[in-house]
């Protein structure tokens, strides 16, 4: 019997395959590339910025003096910022995304908010941040303050929170609406006691995810004024303050060396706070997993 | 182990095993499947039919943790055991599917595709092999003047016809039919059982089919398979006349499956 | 037609008993279904009027930029110095500093990311697929500022150490960074679009004896090439967007220049520069924010559209 394999160009096939090897060891590489970095970036910081990480962090006011400095006006306004942010642009995306998916006709405008959304979500933030500082802090004369940041903050979110509110309503299966509607429901107590119970966990998998994106941003707020330099406890929202990405930005810019390490220290508890916003959410999403 | 026809056997599987995970999709097979004719896979949907098949190209490679033991051999060589890398055994050994699936491309470049693939540049000797192919899978007449348009332009039948014609184009000794009528209308499946018929003559033909009246039209040899076991392997007309299992004869006359 | 005419009776009665039913209805679950309507609907228009609040507040600031500063000279100058006299007011070095980081961004981001899209979707098994797309994830949500002090503090003392003349403040160190920080964005778009590329596709190309670097590079990638326009189109609008790492990193000196070692100034750093300054509302100073912020918008709006156009216009019928 003849080999059928004799007459194929073993030769040529033999160089393809070299190609294919060489190219999945290149697409290897490329991959790592990002995960390296991610290593490279952690290493760095942890490494300029353990010996900065004291009680001093926490417990003292910015100060001329590194050896004195400490952030907790800082982490103290961050967290007054999403006390007042998380509620808020939680009731309002989540108005938005239930519109969108129950009440909403497959009309043009509709159309139009969905890509307006999509749109918004492409706008840089630091355009958000030249909005705040026209309509909050200077037309509604709410001036440097905490609500002027968290109302910045919160329109920055919106779209994201929105698209994925949107996402977790789109996933509870149509029969569980039809099961409320049987039993005499109406469109209100279908959305409130039947949908949303059904996908609350996703949305607020999608609100931590955006409370943590938040938290990091810089921009917006050094555009609307946040402080770089407060020695003081925001007492209300009408007070002015700083928040931790910022008090980095302001120790990151200062040349000597301690400024450089403090920054590094400041940016180990703000990563760990994401870290802690990230975790919760994927025990959140896995919850959501398992009862979907 | 019988010789059914005086064709000789291209194709030899011995005491084969298939486990996917942990599951036992082919157990103990053994076959010899003569050259130029049509042997046909018939049995129930899970039966292994489609999974022996997809062994003979080594499509069953991608499904991770798929695991072989026993061996194949086409014309003598072991195709498993890497004399034989895979790009050249699928060269030679071609497939169509069940669902038509011409890339999204004109007409003319899903045929040269293969060829390119296999280094063949020359635009004349292209221009050659896209017409043979489109002669042989019969459809020259009906796409000459249209090498140029999108292969989605073509009819669901023509579509298959042309994954046909891609097939050929890389000048295969085997080509591989898995369910390849399974999505057609009733014309254009008899076009590609007539289509099969005359390429018989020049490739070596193993066909799945879910559909027991077409392995009795079409082919000359037909395997029953039940649970991953091979169950009867004989001529298509004694095994449709005159089964020696009795579970080949209650799945030909439809009792189950 | 009697057929009609049964089922318009048998609409009515069931008109008729919804009617009756209403009046057992709870009144309070009644007004609910009558406010939350609109309630939701202002929620979702508050998307509409954030748009029209950043258009209106741009063009207004800009319209009175511009009573003082002739737009030509605006559009088609090539100095940049609106803090120090003389003051002239050219947007051509601020775009030539945006551009520069961001070709470096896309240079950086583009190849790897796509790359590592194909190596995802393409060749890796499910294991290393699990690992990596998570740690990629984290990488997206990484702060820019944290991004601008790895920058400043690990990217520029290797650029310095391998090119000699490059300045502590330089846009190659920042452009290598953000372009870092795109990469997931421009890998996972990529790769939800060659994963959407079905897999009879390749599967046609395997039985031909396609290699796996054929699969996706004459099959996968033609096929999803829409997406993976779209992902690098957004890419470029991201490193355009980007505000922190340049200005930590890349300085603050605006200058049309296209050596990546010198000290640039990208649009975003030059409104935060202005901003932290204590420059008086109302003053020319005070309207380069908007002028400038305009620009940035413009272009980035742009290049959302585009994208979403590509993603759409060009989507494969498989």
């Amino acid at each position: 019997m003849n080999n059928i394999f004799v007459d194929a160009n073993r030769k040529q096939i033999a160089g393809r395959r070299r190609i294919d090897f060489t190219l999945r060891l290149l697409f290897l590489i490329a991959t790592s590339i990002g995960v390296i970095a991610l290593m490279a970036l952690l290493i760095d910081i942890i490494s300029d910025g353990i010996s900065m990480l004291r009680p001093e962090l926490f417990n003292n006011f910015p100060s001329r003096r590194a050896s004195e400095a400490g952030m907790k006006s800082a982490i103290v306004g961050s967290l007054y910022m999403l006390l007042i942010m998380a509620p808020l642009s939680f009731l309002l995306g989540v108005g938005a995304a239930i519109y969108l998916e129950e009440y909403a006709k497959k009309n043009r405008i509709t159309r139009m908010i969905q890509l307006n959304i999509s749109t918004l979500a492409g706008v840089p933030s630091i355009v958000y941040g030249i909005l705040g500082l026209t309509l909050f802090v200077r037309e509604l004369h709410l001036g440097r303050s905490l609500l002027a940041g968290a109302f910045t903050m919160t329109l920055l979110v919106l779209p994201i929170i929105i698209v994925s509110a949107q996402e977790a309503i789109r996933a509870v299966p149509k029969s569980r609406r039809d099961a409320s509607y049987a039993l005499g429901a109406t469109k209100w107590q279908t959305v409130s006691r039947s949908v949303l119970p059904s996908s609350i966990s996703g949305i607020l998998t999608g609100v931590i995810l955006a409370m943590s994106r938040a938290i990091g941003e810089t921009a917006p707020l050094v555009m609307i004024g946040a402080l770089t330099f407060v020695a003081f406890l925001p007492t209300g929202p009408m007070d002015s303050f700083t928040v931790m990405p910022i008090q980095i930005y302001n120790w990151v810019s200062r040349p000597q060396a301690s400024f450089q390490a403090l920054a590094a220290s400041g940016i180990i508890v703000l990563l760990v706070m994401l870290l802690l916003m990230n975790l919760s959410a994927i025990l959140l999403r896995n919850k959501y997993n398992k009862h979907m | 182990m019988q010789t059914l026809t005086k064709n000789q056997t291209l194709i030899e599987i011995n005491q084969l095993n298939l486990f996917y995970g942990a599951f036992h999709a082919l157990k103990n097979v053994s076959l010899r499947i003569p050259e130029k004719a049509i042997t046909a896979f018939i049995g129930p949907s899970g039966c292994g039919k489609s999974t022996l098949l997809r062994t003979l190209n080594r499509m069953n490679d991608m499904i991770p943790g798929t695991r072989i033991e026993g061996g194949i051999a086409i014309s003598g060589t072991d195709i498993y055991s890497g004399d034989v890398d895979v790009e050249t055994l699928r060269k030679k050994v071609g497939m169509v599917f069940q669902q038509p699936n011409p890339f999204p491309k004109s007409i003319y470049d899903n045929i040269a595709y293969g060829p390119r693939l296999h280094g063949i540049h020359d635009r004349k000797k292209l221009d050659e092999i896209v017409e043979t192919s489109l002669r042989s899978a019969v459809l020259w007449e009906e796409v000459k003047d249209y090498l140029k348009r999108s292969a989605f332009s073509l009819s669901g039948g023509q579509q298959q016809r042309l994954c046909i014609a891609r097939a050929l184009a890389v000048n295969p000794d085997i080509l591989l039919m898995d369910e390849a009528t399974s999505a057609l209308d009733p014309i254009s499946t008899l076009k590609i059982e007539e289509l099969a018929q005359e390429l018989k003559d020049r490739y070596t033909i193993v066909m799945v089919t879910h559909n027991m009246h077409q392995a009795a039209r079409v082919s000359n040899q037909t395997v029953f398979f039940l649970n991953g076991e091979v169950v009867e392997y004989d001529e298509t007309e004694k095994l449709f006349s005159n089964p020696t299992d009795q579970r080949t004869e209650d799945y030909i006359s439809g009792r189950f499956g | 037609m009697p057929n009609e005419a049964l089922s318009t009776n048998s609409s009515k009665q069931l008109v008729d008993a919804a009617k009756r039913n209403h009046a057992f209805r709870n009144e309070k679950s009644h007004l609910m279904d009558k406010i939350m309507p609109v309630a939701l609907f202002l929620c979702a228009a508050l998307s509409i009027a954030t748009t029209i609040g950043i258009v209106a507040t741009l063009i207004g600031e800009t319209y009175h930029f511009f009573e003082q500063v002739p737009f030509v000279d605006f559009i088609t100058g090539t100095k940049w110095s609106p803090l120090i006299e003389p003051k002239s007011f050219g947007i051509w070095p601020l775009i030539c500093g945006t551009l520069l980081i961001t070709v470096i961004a896309c240079l950086v981001a583009v190849p790897l990311g796509l790359a590592s899209a194909i190596y995802l979707s393409e060749y890796a098994p499910k294991k290393v697929r699990n690992i990596v797309k998570p740690i990629l994830e984290i990488l997206a949500g990484v702060p820019t500022i944290v991004y601008g002090y790895f920058a400043l503090s690990f990217i520029t003392p290797m650029v310095r150490g391998i090119f000699a003349d490059a300045g502590v403040f330089n846009a190659l160190s920042a452009g290598i960074v953000v372009g870092i920080m795109i990469i997931p964005m421009v890998c996972s778009l990529s790769e939800d679009a060659m994963t959407a590329v079905p897999r009879s596709l390749r599967d046609g190309a395997y039985a031909l004896g396609a290699t796996r670097f054929e699969v996706a590079l004459k099959i996968v990638v033609p096929a999803a090439f829409s997406g993976i326009v779209a992902s690098a189109v957004l890419a470029f609008s991201r490193a355009i967007g980007e505000t922190m790492i340049v200005t930590v990193a890349a300085g603050s000196t605006p200058k049309l220049t296209a050596n990546p070692l010198e000290s640039i100034q990208t649009m975003t750093a030059y409104i935060v520069q202005v901003s932290l300054g204590d420059t008086p509302h109302g003053s020319v100073e005070y309207g380069t924010i908007f002028a400038v912020g305009m620009t940035l918008f413009v272009i980035t709006f742009l290049l959302n559209i585009l994208a979403q156009y590509v993603a759409r216009r060009f989507r494969e019928e498989y």
